[in-house]
Protein backbone atom coordinates (compact mmCIF):
# COMPACT_ATOMS: atom_id res chain seq x y z
CA UNK A 1 0.00 0.00 0.00
CA UNK A 2 1.32 3.52 -1.18
CA UNK A 3 1.63 5.83 1.61
CA UNK A 4 -1.28 8.14 0.06
CA UNK A 5 -3.36 5.49 0.58
CA UNK A 6 -2.76 4.51 4.00
CA UNK A 7 -5.37 5.32 5.97
CA UNK A 8 -4.93 8.34 7.83
CA UNK A 9 -5.61 7.80 12.06
CA UNK A 10 -6.49 10.83 13.08
CA UNK A 11 -7.29 11.49 16.80
CA UNK A 12 -11.15 11.74 16.90
CA UNK A 13 -12.93 14.73 18.90
CA UNK A 14 -14.30 14.89 21.35
CA UNK A 15 -12.41 12.10 23.28
CA UNK A 16 -15.15 10.60 25.29
CA UNK A 17 -13.41 8.75 28.03
CA UNK A 18 -11.36 11.79 29.45
CA UNK A 19 -14.62 14.50 28.10
CA UNK A 20 -16.11 15.92 31.63
CA UNK A 21 -20.12 15.60 30.82
CA UNK A 22 -21.77 18.53 30.81
CA UNK A 23 -25.85 19.11 30.96
CA UNK A 24 -25.29 20.32 27.41
CA UNK A 25 -23.49 17.10 25.87
CA UNK A 26 -25.57 14.41 27.83
CA UNK A 27 -28.90 16.14 26.55
CA UNK A 28 -27.88 16.03 22.97
CA UNK A 29 -26.81 12.34 23.61
CA UNK A 30 -30.11 11.54 25.39
CA UNK A 31 -31.85 13.09 22.79
CA UNK A 32 -30.34 10.82 20.52
CA UNK A 33 -30.74 7.72 22.22
CA UNK A 34 -34.22 8.68 23.37
CA UNK A 35 -35.09 9.41 19.16
CA UNK A 36 -33.76 5.80 18.63
CA UNK A 37 -35.98 4.40 21.55
CA UNK A 38 -38.90 6.24 20.18
CA UNK A 39 -38.13 4.51 16.61
CA UNK A 40 -38.62 1.42 17.85
CA UNK A 41 -41.76 2.92 20.09
CA UNK A 42 -43.42 3.43 16.99
CA UNK A 43 -42.95 -0.26 15.44
CA UNK A 44 -44.36 -1.20 18.91
CA UNK A 45 -47.63 1.25 18.69
CA UNK A 46 -47.86 -0.23 14.85
CA UNK A 47 -48.00 -3.70 16.47
CA UNK A 48 -50.34 -3.32 18.96
CA UNK A 49 -53.16 -1.21 16.29
CA UNK A 50 -52.42 -4.59 14.12
CA UNK A 51 -53.22 -7.19 17.14
CA UNK A 52 -56.39 -5.05 18.20
CA UNK A 53 -57.47 -5.38 14.72
CA UNK A 54 -56.86 -8.95 14.32
CA UNK A 55 -58.75 -11.02 17.30
CA UNK A 56 -59.64 -10.52 20.86
CA UNK A 57 -56.93 -13.62 21.58
CA UNK A 58 -53.92 -11.93 19.85
CA UNK A 59 -55.21 -8.83 21.55
CA UNK A 60 -55.63 -10.36 25.02
CA UNK A 61 -51.92 -11.71 24.41
CA UNK A 62 -50.41 -8.08 23.98
CA UNK A 63 -51.91 -6.81 26.74
CA UNK A 64 -51.14 -9.43 28.98
CA UNK A 65 -47.59 -7.92 28.26
CA UNK A 66 -48.50 -4.21 29.11
CA UNK A 67 -49.50 -4.94 32.46
CA UNK A 68 -46.50 -7.42 33.61
CA UNK A 69 -44.45 -5.49 35.77
CA UNK A 70 -41.89 -5.33 32.52
CA UNK A 71 -44.35 -4.24 30.49
CA UNK A 72 -45.17 -1.05 32.73
CA UNK A 73 -41.48 -0.29 33.01
CA UNK A 74 -41.48 -0.64 29.39
CA UNK A 75 -44.10 2.03 28.74
CA UNK A 76 -43.35 4.10 31.53
CA UNK A 77 -39.97 4.47 30.10
CA UNK A 78 -41.84 5.31 26.97
CA UNK A 79 -43.54 7.92 28.11
CA UNK A 80 -40.49 9.39 29.52
CA UNK A 81 -38.84 8.98 25.65
CA UNK A 82 -41.51 10.86 24.44
CA UNK A 83 -41.96 13.67 26.88
CA UNK A 84 -37.94 14.30 26.98
CA UNK A 85 -37.67 13.97 23.09
CA UNK A 86 -40.88 16.50 22.86
CA UNK A 87 -38.96 19.54 25.14
CA UNK A 88 -36.23 18.90 23.67
CA UNK A 89 -36.99 18.70 20.38
CA UNK A 90 -38.88 21.99 20.91
CA UNK A 91 -35.68 23.31 22.58
CA UNK A 92 -34.07 22.13 19.06
CA UNK A 93 -36.43 24.15 17.12
CA UNK A 94 -35.70 27.57 18.48
CA UNK A 95 -31.84 27.23 18.26
CA UNK A 96 -33.03 26.35 14.30
CA UNK A 97 -34.52 29.61 14.31
CA UNK A 98 -31.77 31.25 16.05
CA UNK A 99 -32.75 31.81 20.01
CA UNK A 100 -31.01 30.72 22.75
CA UNK A 101 -27.33 30.05 21.49
CA UNK A 102 -26.07 31.77 24.71
CA UNK A 103 -24.37 29.45 27.24
CA UNK A 104 -26.65 30.95 30.38
CA UNK A 105 -29.56 30.47 27.23
CA UNK A 106 -28.28 26.94 26.81
CA UNK A 107 -28.04 25.70 30.31
CA UNK A 108 -31.44 27.91 31.41
CA UNK A 109 -33.57 25.73 28.47
CA UNK A 110 -31.37 21.89 29.46
CA UNK A 111 -32.43 22.70 32.59
CA UNK A 112 -36.44 23.26 31.90
CA UNK A 113 -36.44 20.81 29.41
CA UNK A 114 -35.10 18.11 32.03
CA UNK A 115 -37.55 19.25 34.78
CA UNK A 116 -40.73 19.31 32.45
CA UNK A 117 -40.34 15.96 30.79
CA UNK A 118 -39.48 14.40 34.70
CA UNK A 119 -42.54 16.16 36.31
CA UNK A 120 -44.65 15.29 33.09
CA UNK A 121 -42.97 11.66 33.17
CA UNK A 122 -44.17 11.39 37.09
CA UNK A 123 -47.56 13.03 36.76
CA UNK A 124 -48.29 10.76 33.84
CA UNK A 125 -47.26 7.32 35.62
CA UNK A 126 -49.26 8.26 38.68
CA UNK A 127 -52.40 9.07 36.23
CA UNK A 128 -51.62 6.25 34.64
CA UNK A 129 -51.35 3.89 37.20
CA UNK A 130 -54.31 5.43 38.53
CA UNK A 131 -52.47 6.06 42.14
CA UNK A 132 -54.64 8.54 42.56
CA UNK B 1 -17.51 28.81 -14.72
CA UNK B 2 -17.86 25.80 -12.92
CA UNK B 3 -20.16 26.22 -10.15
CA UNK B 4 -20.04 22.34 -8.68
CA UNK B 5 -17.09 22.90 -5.59
CA UNK B 6 -16.44 18.83 -5.94
CA UNK B 7 -13.15 18.21 -7.46
CA UNK B 8 -13.84 16.17 -11.19
CA UNK B 9 -12.66 12.78 -8.95
CA UNK B 10 -14.49 12.41 -6.11
CA UNK B 11 -18.04 14.11 -9.10
CA UNK B 12 -16.83 10.95 -11.14
CA UNK B 13 -16.73 8.47 -8.31
CA UNK B 14 -20.28 9.65 -7.18
CA UNK B 15 -19.57 11.04 -3.87
CA UNK B 16 -19.49 14.04 -2.05
CA UNK B 17 -22.78 15.95 -1.79
CA UNK B 18 -25.94 14.29 -3.01
CA UNK B 19 -27.49 17.36 -2.85
CA UNK B 20 -30.37 15.91 -0.85
CA UNK B 21 -29.11 17.61 2.51
CA UNK B 22 -31.47 20.83 2.32
CA UNK B 23 -34.88 18.41 1.91
CA UNK B 24 -33.69 15.97 4.61
CA UNK B 25 -33.24 18.83 7.35
CA UNK B 26 -36.43 20.51 6.41
CA UNK B 27 -38.71 17.29 6.18
CA UNK B 28 -37.27 16.56 10.06
CA UNK B 29 -38.28 20.16 10.91
CA UNK B 30 -41.48 19.52 9.28
CA UNK B 31 -41.96 16.52 10.61
CA UNK B 32 -40.83 17.53 14.04
CA UNK B 33 -43.56 20.61 14.09
CA UNK B 34 -46.39 18.11 13.01
CA UNK B 35 -45.44 15.34 15.73
CA UNK B 36 -45.58 18.51 18.45
CA UNK B 37 -50.04 18.74 19.08
CA UNK B 38 -50.34 14.84 18.02
CA UNK B 39 -47.78 13.30 20.49
CA UNK B 40 -49.04 15.41 22.87
CA UNK B 41 -52.64 14.15 22.08
CA UNK B 42 -51.46 10.38 21.91
CA UNK B 43 -49.17 10.53 25.45
CA UNK B 44 -52.83 11.64 27.13
CA UNK B 45 -54.57 9.41 25.01
CA UNK B 46 -52.09 6.32 26.25
CA UNK B 47 -51.97 7.43 29.75
CA UNK B 48 -55.68 7.18 29.93
CA UNK B 49 -56.29 4.62 28.21
CA UNK B 50 -53.66 2.58 30.73
CA UNK B 51 -55.23 -0.54 31.24
CA UNK B 52 -58.35 -0.29 29.07
CA UNK B 53 -59.58 -4.01 27.74
CA UNK B 54 -60.16 -4.99 23.99
CA UNK B 55 -63.72 -3.85 23.39
CA UNK B 56 -62.74 0.04 24.28
CA UNK B 57 -59.50 0.10 22.26
CA UNK B 58 -61.35 -0.63 19.05
CA UNK B 59 -64.03 1.75 20.07
CA UNK B 60 -61.42 4.43 20.90
CA UNK B 61 -59.42 3.59 17.16
CA UNK B 62 -62.54 3.18 15.46
CA UNK B 63 -63.88 6.75 16.00
CA UNK B 64 -63.56 9.08 12.88
CA UNK B 65 -61.32 11.87 14.79
CA UNK B 66 -59.06 8.79 16.48
CA UNK B 67 -58.33 7.12 13.09
CA UNK B 68 -57.47 10.27 11.33
CA UNK B 69 -55.57 12.04 14.56
CA UNK B 70 -53.56 7.62 14.79
CA UNK B 71 -52.97 7.98 10.95
CA UNK B 72 -51.03 10.65 11.46
CA UNK B 73 -49.29 10.29 14.59
CA UNK B 74 -48.35 6.81 13.23
CA UNK B 75 -47.34 7.91 9.66
CA UNK B 76 -45.61 11.08 10.83
CA UNK B 77 -43.69 9.35 13.65
CA UNK B 78 -42.43 6.46 11.16
CA UNK B 79 -41.37 9.55 8.58
CA UNK B 80 -39.79 11.56 11.18
CA UNK B 81 -37.93 7.98 12.93
CA UNK B 82 -36.96 7.21 9.46
CA UNK B 83 -35.06 10.38 9.12
CA UNK B 84 -33.57 10.33 12.36
CA UNK B 85 -32.25 6.79 11.85
CA UNK B 86 -30.75 7.34 8.74
CA UNK B 87 -28.69 10.15 10.56
CA UNK B 88 -27.38 8.06 12.94
CA UNK B 89 -26.43 5.45 10.45
CA UNK B 90 -24.66 8.01 8.12
CA UNK B 91 -22.75 8.91 11.55
CA UNK B 92 -21.72 5.83 12.49
CA UNK B 93 -21.45 3.73 9.95
CA UNK B 94 -18.73 4.24 7.33
CA UNK B 95 -18.96 1.35 5.03
CA UNK B 96 -20.49 2.26 1.75
CA UNK B 97 -22.37 -0.59 0.92
CA UNK B 98 -23.19 -1.36 4.68
CA UNK B 99 -24.31 2.25 4.76
CA UNK B 100 -26.97 2.20 1.87
CA UNK B 101 -28.20 -1.07 2.78
CA UNK B 102 -29.18 0.70 6.17
CA UNK B 103 -30.34 3.48 4.44
CA UNK B 104 -33.10 1.27 2.05
CA UNK B 105 -33.53 -0.94 4.83
CA UNK B 106 -35.23 1.72 7.72
CA UNK B 107 -36.93 3.16 4.65
CA UNK B 108 -38.18 -0.35 3.63
CA UNK B 109 -39.66 -0.98 7.43
CA UNK B 110 -40.92 2.59 7.59
CA UNK B 111 -43.05 1.85 4.54
CA UNK B 112 -44.04 -1.39 6.07
CA UNK B 113 -45.45 -0.53 9.29
CA UNK B 114 -46.57 2.31 8.48
CA UNK B 115 -49.21 0.69 5.96
CA UNK B 116 -49.73 -2.18 8.14
CA UNK B 117 -51.15 0.41 10.89
CA UNK B 118 -53.08 2.06 7.78
CA UNK B 119 -54.73 -1.36 6.59
CA UNK B 120 -55.20 -2.03 10.88
CA UNK B 121 -56.87 1.00 11.78
CA UNK B 122 -59.14 0.79 8.58
CA UNK B 123 -60.66 -2.64 9.38
CA UNK B 124 -61.13 -1.40 13.04
CA UNK B 125 -63.15 1.20 12.00
CA UNK B 126 -64.69 0.16 9.31
CA UNK B 127 -65.72 -3.43 10.79
CA UNK B 128 -63.34 -6.31 8.76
Amino acid sequence: MSVANRPVHRPLSPHLQVYRPQLTSVMSILHRATGIALSVGALYLVIWVVFASASPRTYAMFQSFNVSILGRIFLGGWLFCIFYHLCNGIRHLFWDMGYGFELKDAYRSGWIVVGVSFAATIVSWIVGLRLV
Amino acid sequence: MNSDLRTPLSRARGLGSARQGVHHWWAQRITAVALIPLVVWFAISLIMMSGADYAVVRAWIGSPVVMVLLTLTIVIGLHHGQLGMQEVVEDYVHGEGMKLALIVLLRFIAVFFGLAAIVAILRIGFGG
